[in-house]
């Protein structure tokens, strides 16, 4: 179906129902329930889940294929970002041009690090692409502060020329949309005590990504991404076979950056603010955790790990001392104070240790990240039929 | 490789799905609750404090959230009230904010603009809040302040000085009763020209970032307006910590004043360098070597250690003053705390009251509201003196504290001392002042 394989579709096929779902599935509790505070049913975490999956989707087709492990992804997000908020600007509010514009320009951005990054390969490859994101980093920092705005970013303001849009009503703020549709709008049902968030922009987002998953796909079943997984296996054998290996890895690392642009584009089409932190090293580090968690070479592995970390970052983070005090509140008083204790310093500020500790965790036992621990359980639940594990999707890659 | 079988039936169902999947967001797309917000209940209000927990700025984060917390309890009715009973304001009676109890969220900004971001639109989309405050960059507060416009919350800054939070980027929406770069030039520069002279030349190291560049034009614009004359001025990368290259052509550049326009770990590191090389005791041009820092805390003195001692410098608070609203501030979060606030604790609590106030006296949560009641408040017995929250660019305007690292301090909190006053008159400058340009106030928006 689609020029899938029959696995591959209902693979497809699960990811399109999870995302379109994703207001119900990631909304379990019941409001002013305690633990409505693990609901991430809402659009800002929504949209993030979809766009760093788009993120890390990218990533694993160069890392995940060609084995390169680019230390400096990042750049490529602030890039397009800064390309979206631009257009934003300077053309209008809707998102399609600023959408196009940063995958074009985090293209080209890519052609020319990938160009210079790519003559070495292995740990030398990593730090000349960190080399280059930490450049992009300071510079849109500091130098290129007229162009980037600096440490207090690039917004859209009421008073930018906005070519093909009408001049703004007076008290009415410039909020990206697609063709009259705002980003923002938001329909709220309630069913009984439960409320379900159905954003504009999360389904934008989300078509985006399905798209994204979709070439993804197909970009590992083609012979393309076969050539790219032979580089992986042995560089030094296709080169002395006479192929010259280095368009692929090219391509692949151009496609890569085309993702992360894209992922950058629709960031700023959800919120329109792009701030140089986007570039730093930390992210692009991120960037390699997510897709490591979740399982890189595999197809839905990455997507997985972004989901992981940003959970954590927006839930964990915002648990305070105030929130454990309910939560424990029906506990003897010394027992309580104990609890909060023992809790308290995993969660607010300690949300990178909980992180940590997770992440140490699945290193160890799951060495192929979330896809392995899934595999795990679906073994368990069908034995006799694991013998036909061996499918070329859920393979870890080391 | 790819082989292709489209069947009508595959055809079909996927462009069932695909349609409805781009259906179901125009479908649901019915129009909120009319009015503004995150409106709240009748039992209870949420707010949401939005400070760095994590990264450079911890420590200060830490602090407004102590203030925070002690913020919400005065305005429940609990502990002793603090400054509820020296604020001239006596419209909080201590039964929350128009009957509804207090209730608050918190989260971690990490000093950067994208998870400030991220952390404030779940407060608002989340947990409903109907304000945000907090943050202590610059950076933040201008990125989570336009946030806030377009969400149609209200946003009362915290720590931030940078000229652009109510200059370029002032927005309708948000309130700022941190004093900025502007003022701390124009109150340190009289003291400086008493002490040292007028006819100084300086040197500047500035943080290569936009708080840096305010702070070092503020500063050179106040003092070559008394008749100093900038003999260099240099930029320094954030992430710098060892300053030594830069501090080594001072002392032959023919200056004999040095102005470090730094903050944070920056300042703490750059001032010790200074030191070390000797600057202090240095003759320049058969004067006295002399170092200035414009934007101190408590916390960055700490950092230097003996370093400040005779280091003058501005700042918006400190816990030594001795009006009335200051002594009952120290003293309720010196009971709860066990130590005395610092000034990101002082702002940010006095920014939680103010806006308390502000939507008692306008009887409504409506952020129009607020902003009408907010908008040339004067009010007195914060801490700060006579002030007026002006309504062309939403600032504060109240005197500015000159302080001097103190020669010797008797604890480990009494690290300045104040050495003049300025009076709100000199440091008070027109909406339209060359270093605020460009922003536009807009006009506040309620939201949904």
């Amino acid at each position: 179906m689609l020029g899938l394989e029959k696995k591959d579709f209902r693979l497809m096929l699960i990811v399109v129902v999870l995302t379109l779902l994703a207001p119900f599935i990631l909304n379990p509790f019941p409001e002013g329930s305690e633990l409505a505070q693990f609901n991430a049913g809402y659009p800002d975490l929504m949209q993030r889940f979809v766009i760093f999956g788009i993120l890390a989707i990218g990533f694993n087709i160069l890392f995940g294929l060609t084995g390169y492990l680019s230390f400096g992804h990042a750049a490529f997000l602030g890039v397009g970002s800064y390309a979206a908020v631009w257009m934003f600007k300077l053309l209008s509010m809707n998102i399609v041009p600023a959408i196009l514009l940063s995958v074009v320009i985090a293209g080209l951005f890519s052609l020319v690090i990938g160009f210079v990054s790519l003559r070495r390969s292995g740990i030398y490859f990593s730090i000349l692409t960190l080399a280059f994101a930490q450049m992009s980093y300071a510079l849109a920092y500091s130098v290129l502060t007229p162009l980037t705005g600096g440490e207090t970013g690039l917004q859209p303001k009421a008073s930018d020329v906005r070519l093909f849009d009408g001049a703004l009503e007076a008290g009415e703020n410039a909020t990206p949309s697609l063709f009259g549709l705002a980003m923002r709008d938001t329909y709220e049902m309630s069913v009984g005590s439960w409320v379900f968030t159905f954003n504009f922009g999360y389904y934008v987002a989300a078509v985006m990504m399905i798209l994204a998953f979709y070439i993804s796909i197909r970009i590992f079943r083609s012979p393309f991404g076969m050539m790219l997984r032979a580089i992986k296996s042995n560089q030094t054998r296709m080169s002395y076979t006479g192929l010259n290996s280095k368009p692929y890895t090219l391509a692949a690392f151009v496609i890569s950056g085309m993702y992360a642009g894209l992922a950058g584009g629709l960031l700023v089409a959800m919120d329109p603010q792009a701030g140089a932190e986007r570039m730093f090293w930390t992210a692009s580090g991120e960037i390699v955790l997510m897709t490591i968690l979740g399982g890189a070479g595999t197809l839905i592995g990455p997507v997985l790990g972004a989901g992981f970390i940003k959970y954590f970052e927006n839930i964990v983070s915002k648990i305070n001392k105030a929130t454990l005090e309910q939560w424990f509140y029906w506990m003897p008083d010394g027992i309580e104070d104990v609890m909060i204790a023992i809790v308290y310093p995993f969660v607010g500020k300690g949300w990178h240790l909980t992180l940590g500790l997770l992440f140490m965790l699945v290193v160890i036992f799951l060495p192929g990240g979330l896809v392995q621990g899934g595999q795990k359980i679906a073994a368990i639940f069908r034995r006799k039929k694991s013998s036909d594990a061996k499918d070329g999707a859920t393979t870890p890659a080391e | 490789m790819s082989k292709s079988n489209f069947s009508r039936r595959g055809v079909l169902k996927t462009g069932a799905i695909a349609g409805a999947g781009l259906a179901l967001p125009q479908y649901l797309r019915a129009d909120a609750h009319a009015g503004f917000t995150n409106a709240p209940g009748d039992s209870e209000v949420v707010l949401g404090f939005n400070v760095p927990q994590t990264g450079p700025y911890a420590d200060e984060g830490l602090d407004e959230l102590r203030a925070y917390e002690l913020a919400v309890e005065h305005l429940n009715g609990g502990g002793d009230g603090g400054m509820m009973s020296t604020f001239s304001s006596k419209a909080l009676d201590g039964t929350g904010i128009l009957g509804r109890e207090v209730k608050y969220v918190t989260g971690d900004t990490q000093t950067k603009s994208d998870a400030a971001r991220a952390s404030a639109r779940s407060m608002i989309e989340k947990d409903g809040a109907i304000m945000i405050t907090g943050g202590s960059s610059s950076g933040v507060a201008v990125a989570v302040q336009a946030l806030c416009q377009e969400a149609g919350v209200i946003f009362m800054a915290g720590l931030t000085h940078s000229n652009d939070t109510t200059g370029k980027d002032k927005r309708a929406n948000g309130f700022r009763h941190f004093f900025n770069s502007y003022m701390s030039g124009a109150a340190l520069a009289p003291v400086l020209a008493a002490n040292y002279g007028t006819d100084r030349k300086a040197y500047h190291l500035t943080a290569d970032y936009n708080w840096g560049y305010t702070t070092e034009e503020a500063v050179r614009s106040s003092t070559e307006a008394l008749g100093w004359e900038t003999v260099n001025a240099v930029k320094t990368p954030l992430t710098q910590t060892d300053f030594s290259s830069y501090i080594a052509p001072v002392l032959n550049s023919g200056a004999d004043v040095l102005v470090l326009n730094h903050y944070g770990g920056n300042m703490v590191n750059s001032l010790t360098n200074a030191v070390q090389f000797g600057l202090r005791e240095a003759q320049a041009n058969g004067k006295n070597f002399e170092i200035i820092v414009p934007l101190y805390s408590r916390l960055m003195a700490k950092g230097a250690g003996a370093n400040v001692k005779g280091i003058f410098g501005s700042t918006n608070w400190h816990w030594s003053l001795q009006d009335e609203g200051s002594k009952a501030f120290v003293q309720s979060f010196g009971t709860k705390y066990g130590f005395p606030p610092s000034q990101a604790a002082h702002t940010t609590y006095v920014q939680t009251l103010l806006y308390a106030d502000a939507v008692t006296r306008a009887g409504s949560f409506n952020p129009c509201a607020v902003v009408e009641a907010l908008e040339d408040f004067e009010f007195d017995g914060l801490g700060n003196g006579k002030t007026l929250y002006r309504g062309a660019d939403h600032q504060c305007f109240k005197d500015v504290l000159v302080v001097k690292g103190k020669e010797n301090p008797e604890n480990e909190f009494d690290l300045l001392e104040i050495v003049e006053v300025t009076p709100v008159e000199q440091v008070t400058y027109d909406p339209d002042h060359p270093q605020f340009q460009g922003g536009e106030l807009g006009t506040c928006n309620p939201g949904a």
